[in-house]
This record gives structure tokens, sequence and C-alpha cells, in this order.
């Protein structure tokens, strides 16, 4: 078993690769380079300003060179080595002059008043990271009980209208969700500004997470239904009952025990949604996390922050699948992954 | 003459049913299906709606009416500055142009990009998938593979990497741009059909009628398309319906984030005019004071999304009704 997660564990590395190299070929057949198009300026660059500038990016460099100095590294004017994306080096930004791609992702912020104390939760990832576990939480908070009580009481009016709004939920896309909510509560109903200026207020966090749970909390309150509902005809639930257990015991320690198998088995997927579905969701309530970052980055093409973010991302979908097989194996005893 | 009374008396009693076949039995079963015929229903309106929608916009959804900026709509009692125009049912946009026709307008992308990439992504990734699973060894090693590494990448940062990069090159062009979205969405998706193919073929394989046909001398070619595809239907029709909605969402996203279609500035020569997620665009800007602008295309993707979702609910249980009630 354990040479089965640590092969998990060794195919994370073609899959960054290819991630990787995929996002540079597509990068390097953009037309136009990244100083002519959509600059603020619009003015054309001096011929060598131009050139040390390509210097550098080392975008004077053949591509291939380009690349492996990405991943691996390279050796810098000076002939000093410059490691690469292996050690979490993710290059310079192209528009946020002096600064790193990693350092923009995961540097706490500098303080707006003296005095002020900022941490890595107050960083672009910091921000995602927040929202993406508060909206995880709602998800599982609200949608197991709710896939528990349909499933006992199935057939009845509180089953088709759970069913009904867990089926909308899966459908209506997070951001169709999130117009709907900014248009009611702030823009008819006044409770939240548009644009939310203190995020150290918790209360501006419960919208945006309730958006962007609602998919995965309509997902699990199915999966856990139909589990339950699974369970609730076995032979040793009955077995359960007749040898008089309370029902509370029957329901929680028999029944939900088994019937969470498969929920948790989904918990990998919907946190990697809940991380690549948060910048349409952050560009909405205008949260200042890494979703965002990269929305601004396309438009200002910025090519090694779209690159570095997109590398991130896979990276997180990644692990967050990983995780999953990790937490199957300890909590079901049944499964053995050998193979 | 005893024995034809006796059979016809048989025939009274419906013993012989007539045989039906497995399609006309799922037809029945689907038509039983309230919420399904709501999604069919509502989905071919919208079908039709696209197709006439040039008959049906009301107003030119190009032309700009000078001064007209911003109208409420006229059934809107609140508070505006504007004074309504009954011409627009759902008021004007930032330069002057009827809401109400663009939308209109823009069920043609959206139902153009639920079908095309999904047909070739059927056609491709079913073959792949079979030829995969049937042959099984090098090939299918390779495109498990494969689909190991487009899985892990994000789709969404794909399409959008996809569109910034190739937005300005003569692909991107092609089409107003629906053609590079069209590649994108088919070259992400198509690894989800073949799994699912290649999981179905290999299941199926090992069944006897596929070894009675082997005995016969039936070639490989005739069993992966007489015998194996149409064994595989059912999951592939389900996958259909839950996959057209996905490539909806995705082009609405793309389009919100601004680098899905160009919205065209001519009705000459152009049948695709703006698409919903241009339209939520348009309406992202005028949030506060417009909010019907951003809300009705919100609306018709809700509810487009949501038909597709109850007539795949509807499709699975009526091919599969073992599975009945239980999802």
């Amino acid at each position: 078993m354990l040479t089965y997660l640590f092969r998990r564990v060794l195919w994370l590395i073609p899959v960054l690769f290819t991630v990787s190299l995929v996002t540079f070929v597509i990068m390097r057949n953009t037309p136009g380079s990244p100083w002519d198009v959509g600059s603020e300026t619009k003015r054309a660059l001096d011929p060598s300003t131009q050139k040390a500038l390509e210097q550098y990016y080392g975008l004077n460099k053949p591509a291939w060179r380009q690349f492996v100095a990405y991943v691996a590294g390279d050796f810098d004017a000076k002939g000093k080595f410059v490691c690469g994306m292996i050690c979490g080096n993710l290059g310079p930004s192209y528009r946020v002059r002096g600064r790193t791609v990693q350092n923009i992702i995961f540097a706490a912020p500098p303080p707006n008043k003296i005095g002020e104390k900022t941490s890595a939760w107050d960083s672009r990832f910091g921000y995602s990271a927040r929202l993406g576990l508060l909206a995880l939480t709602i998800a599982i908070v609200l949608g197991i009980p709710i896939g528990i009580i349909t499933a006992l009481n199935q057939n009845t009016f509180w089953d088709y209208v759970g069913l009904f709004l867990a089926t909308a939920g899966i459908s209506v896309p997070s951001f169709v969700m999130g117009i709907f909510m900014i248009i009611i509560f702030a823009v008819w109903l006044h409770l939240i500004s548009v644009i939310p200026d203190n995020w150290k207020d918790p209360r501006v966090w419960i919208l945006p997470a309730m958006v962007l749970g609602f998919n995965t909390m309509a997902f699990t309150a199915r999966l856990t239904r139909s589990a339950m509902l699974e369970v609730l005809r076995q032979d040793y639930i009955r077995t359960a009952r007749s040898k008089g257990l309370a029902e509370r015991a029957v329901v929680l320690r028999h029944m939900l025990k088994n019937a969470l198998i498969p929920v948790v088995t989904i918990l990998g997927p919907a946190l990697a949604g809940l991380v690549t579905g948060s910048f349409i969701i952050e560009t909405m309530f205008s949260v200042p996390g890494m979703g965002r970052e990269y929305v601004r980055s396309i438009f200002n093409r910025d090519y090694s922050m779209i690159m570095g973010t997109t590398v991130v991302y896979a990276l997180l979908v990644a692990l967050a699948n990983l995780s999953v097989d990790f937490v199957y194996v300890l909590i079901d005893p049944r499964i053995r992954l050998e193979e | 003459m005893t024995e034809t009374t006796q059979t016809s008396k048989i025939a009274q009693l419906d013993v012989f049913r007539p045989s039906r076949s497995l399609g006309a039995e799922a037809w029945s079963r689907l038509i039983k299906n309230k919420a399904a015929v709501l999604g069919m229903i509502l989905i071919s309106a919208f079908v039709l709606i696209s197709i006439f929608a040039n008959y049906l916009a009301p107003q030119d959804p190009l032309h700009i009416n000078k001064g007209l900026r911003f109208l409420p709509p006229p059934w809107y009692k609140g508070q505006t500055n504007n004074v309504a125009d009954s011409r627009f049912f759902l008021g004007t946009d930032s330069i002057g142009r009827d809401v109400f026709s663009r939308l209109i307008y823009g069920s043609r992308v959206s139902i153009v990009v639920g079908l095309i990439p999904t047909l070739i992504i059927l056609v491709f990734g079913t073959t792949v998938g079979m030829i995969s699973g049937y042959l099984g060894g090098r090939w299918d090693n390779l495109l498990m593979r494969l689909t190991d590494v487009i899985y892990a990448f994000p789709d969404l940062l794909f399409f959008i990497i996809v569109m910034v990069a190739l937005r300005d090159s003569f692909l991107g062009q092609l089409m107003n741009g629906l053609f590079l979205l069209f590649a994108a969405l088919a070259i992400v998706n198509w690894v989800g059909v073949a799994r699912l193919v290649r999981g179905q073929v290999l299941s199926l394989k090992q069944k006897e009628f596929i070894e009675a046909a082997r005995c016969i001398g039936v070639k490989d070619f005739r069993i992966m398309f007489r015998h194996l595809l149409p064994n595989s239907l059912g999951p592939l029709i389900v996958w259909t319906a839950f996959t057209v909605p996905g490539l909806i969402i995705s082009e609405a996203i793309l389009g919100y984030l601004g680098i899905g279609m160009r919205p065209a500035t001519t009705l000459e020569g152009n049948y695709f005019i703006t698409s919903w997620g241009s339209l939520l665009l348009d309406g992202q800007a005028a949030i506060n004071s417009q909010p019907w602008i951003l809300l009705a295309p919100s609306i018709c993707i809700a509810i487009v999304v949501l038909s597709f979702t109850f007539l795949g609910d509807g499709l699975r249980d009526a091919l599969d009704p073992r599975m009945r009630g239980t999802q």
C-alpha cells in the first residue's frame, strides 16, 4: 500500500512537467511580446531597452533553454546558478517590477497601517485558502445533514424539496448563483456592499463562501442521500434495530459511518473545484485572492504570472486528489490499494 | 377452430404483449418523467428561438439608438433616471442597443457551443476509447497516461490560457473566435468520453455475445461498431446530456471574463451576433443601476442548464431502471 501511495506522489512530477510544458508552449506562441501589447503607454520601447529587458527575463535564449531555465534552472550572466520551478522559483513578474511570482502569490503584504501585523493568511494565496476552506466547511456542515434528513424521510415532502434544491444546486453554475446573490443582497436589499472594503469583518466572507460552496454542498447532499438509501436496506441495520439499539445510534454509528465513504471520495474533486472555481467568485466579489490576481494577470498579459499561477493551481488540484486517496485508505479498512 | 379462439382469448387477456425495442421501452419510461419532459420542452423552445432569432427579435440587435442609452424596461416600476420606451422590453445597454433582441440572438451561440464540440468529442472520444479498450496493450496504456495528464490540467485554466494566447492569431479570428472556443472545449473534454467508452468496452468484451460473434468470424471493426457501440450507447447518451450544459457554462464564464467570442458589429455575414457570456460582461458594468441586463442572461443560462440536468436525470433512469431513485 505504501508503494502505491509513493507511486501516486511520484506521478505528480510528470503531471506538473506536462502542465508547465503545455502552458509554456502556448505562451511562447502568443503573437506579440509582453511589452508591446496592451501596455498603458502604448509607446514603443527603444531597441536598447528592449534588449536589456529581454536579457533580464532570459528571452534572448532559445526556447528550449528558456523552458529548462524555468523548470530546473540556469546560469545567469554572472555565471551564478539560478534555480527554477523545482526550488519554488517561478520567475520575475512582467508587470509588477522587482517582484517574483511566488512573492506576489504567497508573501505577506506590507501592512496598511503602522503597527498592523500581516501574516501569510493575508497573502493572495491566504485569502483564497481561507475562502476555499470556509466554502468547504459550509458544504460539509450543511450538505451531509440535508442528505441524511432527506434519506430518512424518503418520498416525503421534505425529501422532494431537498432533492429539488440539490438538483438545482448542482446544475446552476456558481457564478450565476453569485450574480443572483449579489443582485438580491447588495443591489436590492443593500445588506452588503457590492465591493466590500474591509475583509477583517467576518460578515463579508459569508456570501462569497456560500456561493463558492453551494455546488459542493448540493453534490454532498445528493451523494449522502443516495449512500444512506443504499445502507438503509442492509441487513446489519435491521440487526441493529432488532437488538433494540436507539435510533440515534443506528443512524449515526451504523448508517452514517458506512454512508460517508463515497462522500469522502468526492471531497478531492470538490476541493479541486473550489480551488479553480474560486477565480470567478473572487473576481465577482472582489476578494483580493489568487484567483483575482490570475484574472488580472490575463488582462495585463503578465505571462510569467499566468504560467506561475497555472502551475500552482495544477499542483493544488493534484494534491487535493492525492489527499483523498490517503484519507480513503485510512477510513475504509476494506480498501487495499495494491494492484 | 377451438385453437384459434383460445389464442384470441389469450391475446385479449394481454398475455402476449407485442415485443418492444429497448429504445421504445426507454422512451415510454422517459415521457412518464415530468421533469424530463419539461426539460425537453424547454430545450426545444430554446433551439427554436435560436434558429428563428432573426424573425423573433423585435429590434436589430446591433442598431445603436442614439441618445437612448441605459433605458429601463417599460414594466419596471422603480425609480430611474431615464424614461422607458415600450419598444425595448428589457431596456437598452450602454450604447443604446436593445437588450432583449441581443438576448434572443445570444441563444444561438449557447446552443451551438453546446452542440458542435459535443459532436466532435463524441466521434473522436468514442473511436479512441473503443480502439484502446478493444485492442488493449500498449495503446491502451498510452491513452490512460494521456487522460491522466489532461485530467490534472484544470480545464477552465486551459480554456483561459488558450483563449488569451491565441485570440489575436489566425485561429482566434475564425468565426469571431468561436472556432478556437470549440477546439479548446473539445481538446479538454474528449478524454472523458474515451474513458467512459473504454470502460464499457472492457466489461462488454468478456460477454458471451461478443465471444459468439468472434466465433462465427465477425471482423473486429464490425464487432466494435455493430455490437460494442450500440451496447454502450446508454451511458454515452446520459454523458451527453450532462456535458452540453457544462460547455454552455464554460462559454458563459469565458464571456464573463471578456475572453469569449468577439461580438459582431454588423449583421451581414454574421450568424452569431453575441453570446450570453458577452451579455453578462456588458451587464456587470451596470450592476447597480441596471441589474436586469445582468439578470436576464443569468436566468436564461440557469434555465437551459437546469433543463439539461432534468433531461439527463430522466434519461439515466429511463435507460437504466435499476438506478432509479438512488441518485
